[in-house]
C-alpha cells in the first residue's frame, strides 16, 4: 500500500494552508467530502452498497450462507469481514492476498460492526450449536482517494441495513430483514503538525503524522477506536477528537435513515 | 477514434494514425487535424511520453553516488547525471544538493530507441523549485492550458499575480499568495475540464475577473 | 457447458426466450467511459444483468523487470470476479478459470495495441466483474478495449465481443445465465468488424458445421452492434462539455517564460 513519495512542494503547501486553518480543497477541518450512497446495487448479494466519498469509491456486498457456529458461541451467527484493495483502484495496489494495510482496515471495520452490537447475532441462530447464518461482509475498493476507513464503514452499515436473510432458498422459512439493534457511525481524523482534520484525502493522508478512528453508537457511547501511523496524540487531543466525532457523526447517521 | 477511416485527397499519415491496405486509420481517441497534407490525431488523453527538448517538472525519486533518478510522470524514469546540473558535485555527494522528494525544472536531454531517457538542468531557467504548489493535469491538455502563443497562461498569471510554470509532462508549478494560487488552480481545472469547448477563454476570464476584482490582467 | 438438464423450456413455441428476447437479439447493453478517477482509462459495462468495470494503468514501468521486453510493451490483463458477483460466494483471489480468461483477453488486446511505441513498458488492464450473469469474459473484453482507448493508448481498433450458443437445439445470440447453464453449446468470440479478424474464440458443447456457420453469422452482426455502443460511449465521454471536437488547430508553444 506504499504510495509514491510526496513532493516537498505539495507537502509544504498542505502545511502552509493548514497553518491558517485551510485545506487544499477548501473544506473546513471537520467537513466531509460529498457522500453518495447507492444501496441494493448487486442483485447476487443479499445486501450491498456502493459508496462514493469524494473520489473514493467502494463497493460492499453481504453474502449469507448456512453453516456451523463457533464452539464458544453456539447460539450466534458468524460475521466475517474482508477487504480487497484491488489493483483497479490505485496504481499502488497489487494483486494478491491482502497486505497488512488491508487487514488492519478489515479488522477496524469488523470491530466497529461487531462491538457496537449492530447485528443481533443471536437472531441469526437457526439451530443451537448446529446451524447458524454466516455473514460474509466483503468490501472492495474501486477508486482510492483517501479515507478508506470511513468510506468502507459507511458502505458496510448501508449494505447490512438492506440485507435480506435468504431463508427461503435455504429451506429455513420465510426471508426476513437482517436483525439489527444499533446504528454505529465511524469517523476518522488525521493529525498533520498541529492540525486535526476529518475525512483526509489521499494527499493529506500521505503527509499525516497520526490517524484516529472513532466509532460511536446512537446513544453517544464509544464502541471502537483505532490509532494509526507513527505520530502521537495527546490525551486532550483524543478527547477533542471524540467530541468532534460525536458532533460530525450526527450528520453521517442522518444519511442512513 | 481508433479504427476510424481518415478519408481525404492526397492525405499522408501523420502522428496518431496507421496505414492498413493503403488506407489511413486513426490509432488514437482524439481530434483530427490536417497540416500540409499530413493527417494527425491530436490525443484527448494519455500518459506523457518524453521527447528531446521538452521542459518538464520532475521529482527526485532516488539518489545514486553520481546521479539522481527523476520521476517525470512518464512510463520511463529519467536519470540526471552530476555533469548535467549547474553545480560541481563530488562523487558520492549528491544528497547534499538534492534529496528524495525535491522538485526540479528540467529539460529532456536524450531519448533513445528503447526509450532510455536522460534529463538535464544545464539550461537557462532550469533549477530546483521551492515553495508554491504543484498540480497535475492530463499531458494532452497542456497546449490548452498554455493557449495560443501562451495567451491563456499569461492571462492567468496577469489576474492572479502568480508565478506559473507548465511542464510538458502535465505538471504545473505555481507560486504566489495562498489565495491567488487557489484561484489559479481553479482556473486551470476549468480549462482541463472544458478543454475543447467554445468560449473557454471568456469563461476563464470571467472567473478570474470575479475572484481577483480586476477588470483586466496586470501586465508586466 | 455444464451439461445440466432441466425441464424449463428455454425457447417457447414462438421462438421467444425466457427473458423475452428473440434468438438473434442482444440483451440491453450500456457502456460508460472514464468512470474512475485514479486509473489512466476506465469503462463500465452493464450488459443484461452483468456489471463489469475495467481500468487501464499505463504504459508504466514494467515490474518485475525480467518481464520487460526491450522492443515493445507487454499487455497484462487480470480478470477477477468479486466474491458476491455470483450466487454462491466465490473466495477472493484468482482461480484457474480467471487465470485462463486473463490470458486470452491479454492476448486479444495485445493484437490491437501498438505495443512497439512503448518499449520495456507494461500496459495493465484490470477487469472486475461486479455482478455476473453469463458472458462476463465478453463484457470484460468489451469494457477493456474502451478503457484502453480512454487511456489514450494507440491501437488499431476497438474489440467488441459476444457469446453465441445453443439452447433447446437452436442457435441463440448472447446467452443468459439459464441458457448458459442448461444450453447445449457456448461460443464466445471477439472480432474487429471492419477486418473480420477474430481475436478471441472459445467453444464448448456440441454444434454441427451448419450451426457453427449460423452462430458466426449472428456473432458478426452482434459484434458490429457492440462496436457501435463502444464508440458511442467514447464519443459521449469527450463531448459532454459541449465542443463537437471541431476545434481550431492550436499548437503547443513551449511558452514557459515566467512572469
Amino acid at each position: 500500500m506504499a504510495e509514491p513519495i510526496m513532493s516537498e512542494i505539495k507537502k509544504g503547501h498542505i502545511h502552509k494552508l493548514l497553518s491558517t486553518g485551510k485545506r487544499v480543497d477548501g473544506r473546513a477541518l471537520d467537513e466531509y467530502r460529498e457522500i453518495k450512497i447507492e444501496t441494493n446495487y448487486i442483485e447476487s448479494a443479499q445486501g450491498s452498497a456502493r459508496v462514493r466519498l469524494g473520489n473514493t469509491d467502494v463497493l460492499v456486498g453481504v453474502k449469507m450462507e448456512v453453516g456451523k457456529p463457533f464452539e464458544d458461541t453456539p447460539d450466534r451467527g458468524v460475521l466475517t469481514t474482508n477487504t480487497e484493495l484491488i489493483p483497479l483502484a490505485s496504481p499502488t495496489f497489487e494483486a494478491g492476498p491482502p497486505d497488512a494495510g488491508a487487514i488492519e482496515l478489515a479488522r477496524v471495520i469488523d470491530r466497529g460492526v461487531r462491538e457496537s452490537e449492530m447485528i443481533d447475532l443471536q437472531k441469526l441462530c437457526i439451530k443451537h450449536g448446529e446451524e447458524v447464518w454466516i455473514n460474509f461482509l466483503d468490501i472492495y475498493v474501486l477508486d482510492y482517494d483517501g479515507n478508506l476507513f470511513d468510506a468502507c464503514f459507511l458502505g458496510a452499515i448501508a449494505a447490512l441495513r438492506t440485507t435480506i436473510v435468504p431463508a427461503k432458498e435455504n429451506d429455513k422459512g420465510e426471508d426476513y430483514p437482517m436483525p439489527l439493534r444499533h446504528l454505529p457511525i465511524q469517523t476518522t481524523v488525521v493529525k498533520i503538525e498541529n492540525s486535526i482534520l476529518f475525512d483526509p484525502t489521499l494527499d493529506e493522508e500521505k503527509v499525516a503524522d497520526a490517524r484516529l478512528t472513532v466509532t460511536t453508537d446512537e446513544n453517544g457511547d464509544l464502541r471502537a477506536m483505532q490509532k494509526g501511523l507513527t505520530g502521537a496524540f495527546t490525551l486532550d487531543e483524543v478527547k477533542q477528537v471524540i467530541d468532534a466525532s460525536l458532533r460530525v457523526s450526527k450528520d453521517l447517521r442522518n444519511l442512513m435513515v | 477514434m481508433p479504427g476510424d477511416l481518415l478519408e481525404g485527397e492526397k492525405l499522408k499519415p501523420g502522428a496518431g494514425t496507421y496505414v492498413s491496405d493503403g488506407k489511413i486509420f486513426a490509432a488514437l481517441l482524439g481530434i483530427k487535424s490536417v497540416k500540409s497534407n499530413y493527417v494527425n490525431i491530436i490525443p484527448l488523453s494519455g500518459r506523457y511520453i518524453p521527447a528531446v527538448g521538452d521542459s518538464v517538472i520532475g521529482k527526485v525519486e532516488d539518489i545514486g553516488p553520481s546521479n539522481w533518478l527523476i520521476e517525470i510522470n512518464s512510463p520511463y524514469p529519467a536519470p540526471l547525471h552530476v555533469n548535467e546540473v549547474p553545480w560541481r558535485v563530488e562523487f558520492g555527494d549528491t544528497a547534499r544538493y538534492m534529496n528524495v522528494g525535491d522538485v526540479i525544472l528540467a529539460k529532456v536531454l536524450m531519448v533513445d530507441e528503447t526509450m532510455r531517457v536522460q534529463v538535464t538542468m544545464k539550461d537557462q531557467g532550469l533549477r530546483k523549485l521551492q515553495g508554491g504548489q504543484i498540480i497535475e493535469v492530463s499531458p494532452s491538455k497542456v497546449p490548452r492550458v498554455i493557449g495560443k502563443s501562451g495567451s491563456m497562461i499569461q492571462m492567468i498569471k496577469g489576474y492572479t499575480n502568480c508565478r506559473i510554470f507548465v511542464g510538458q509532462n502535465g505538471r504545473i508549478w505555481l507560486d504566489g499568495e495562498v489565495d491567488s494560487i487557489m484561484h489559479a488552480i481553479k482556473a486551470i481545472q476549468m480549462i482541463e475540464q472544458d478543454a475543447h469547448s467554445h468560449g473557454l477563454t471568456e469563461k476563464v476570464k470571467a472567473y478570474l475577473e470575479q475572484v481577483s476584482g480586476q477588470s483586466a490582467p496586470r501586465t508586466e | 457447458m455444464s451439461g445440466m438438464t432441466t425441464d424449463i423450456d428455454l425457447i417457447d413455441d414462438n421462438g421467444i426466450r425466457i427473458d423475452g428476447r428473440k434468438v438473434d437479439e442482444l440483451r440491453p447493453l450500456k457502456i460508460e467511459a472514464g468512470v474512475l478517477k485514479r486509473a489512466d482509462g476506465s469503462a463500465y459495462v452493464e450488459w443484461g444483468k452483468n456489471k463489469v468495470l475495467a481500468a487501464v494503468y499505463g504504459p508504466r514501468e514494467c515490474h518485475p523487470r525480467h518481464m520487460q521486453n526491450p522492443a515493445k510493451a507487454i499487455v497484462q490483463c487480470k480478470y477477477n470476479m468479486l466474491s458476491f458477483s455470483v450466487s454462491d460466494r466465490k473466495r477472493p483471489g484468482p482461480d484457474r478459470r480467471s487465470i485462463e480468461i486473463s490470458k486470452i483477453i491479454s492476448e486479444a488486446l495485445e493484437y490491437v495495441v501498438f505495443t512497439e511505441n512503448y518499449p520495456r513498458a507494461s500496459i495493465d488492464v484490470y477487469i472486475e466483474v461486479l455482478q455476473a450473469n453469463a458472458g462476463t469474459r465478453c463484457a470484460g473484453l468489451t469494457a477493456a478495449s474502451v478503457a484502453l482507448a480512454d487511456a489514450g493508448i494507440p491501437m488499431k481498433d476497438l474489440v467488441p465481443a459476444v457469446a453465441i450458443g445453443k439452447a433447446d437445439g437452436q442457435i441463440v445470440l448472447d446467452l443468459n445465465k439459464e441458457e448458459d447453464n442448461y444450453g447445449n453449446a457456448d461460443l464466445p468470440i471477439a472480432m474487429i468488424p471492419r477486418t473480420g479478424e477474430v481475436l478471441l474464440m472459445q467453444m464448448d458443447g456440441h454444434m454441427t458445421m451448419e450451426e457453427f456457420d449460423q452462430a458466426l453469422e449472428y456473432g458478426k452482426k452482434a459484434c458490429q452492434m457492440v462496436y457501435d455502443v463502444q464508440k458511442d460511449a467514447l464519443r459521449r465521454r469527450y463531448t459532454v462539455q459541449g465542443g463537437n471536437g471541431d476545434v481550431d488547430d492550436e499548437q503547443s508553444q513551449n511558452n514557459n517564460s515566467e512572469a
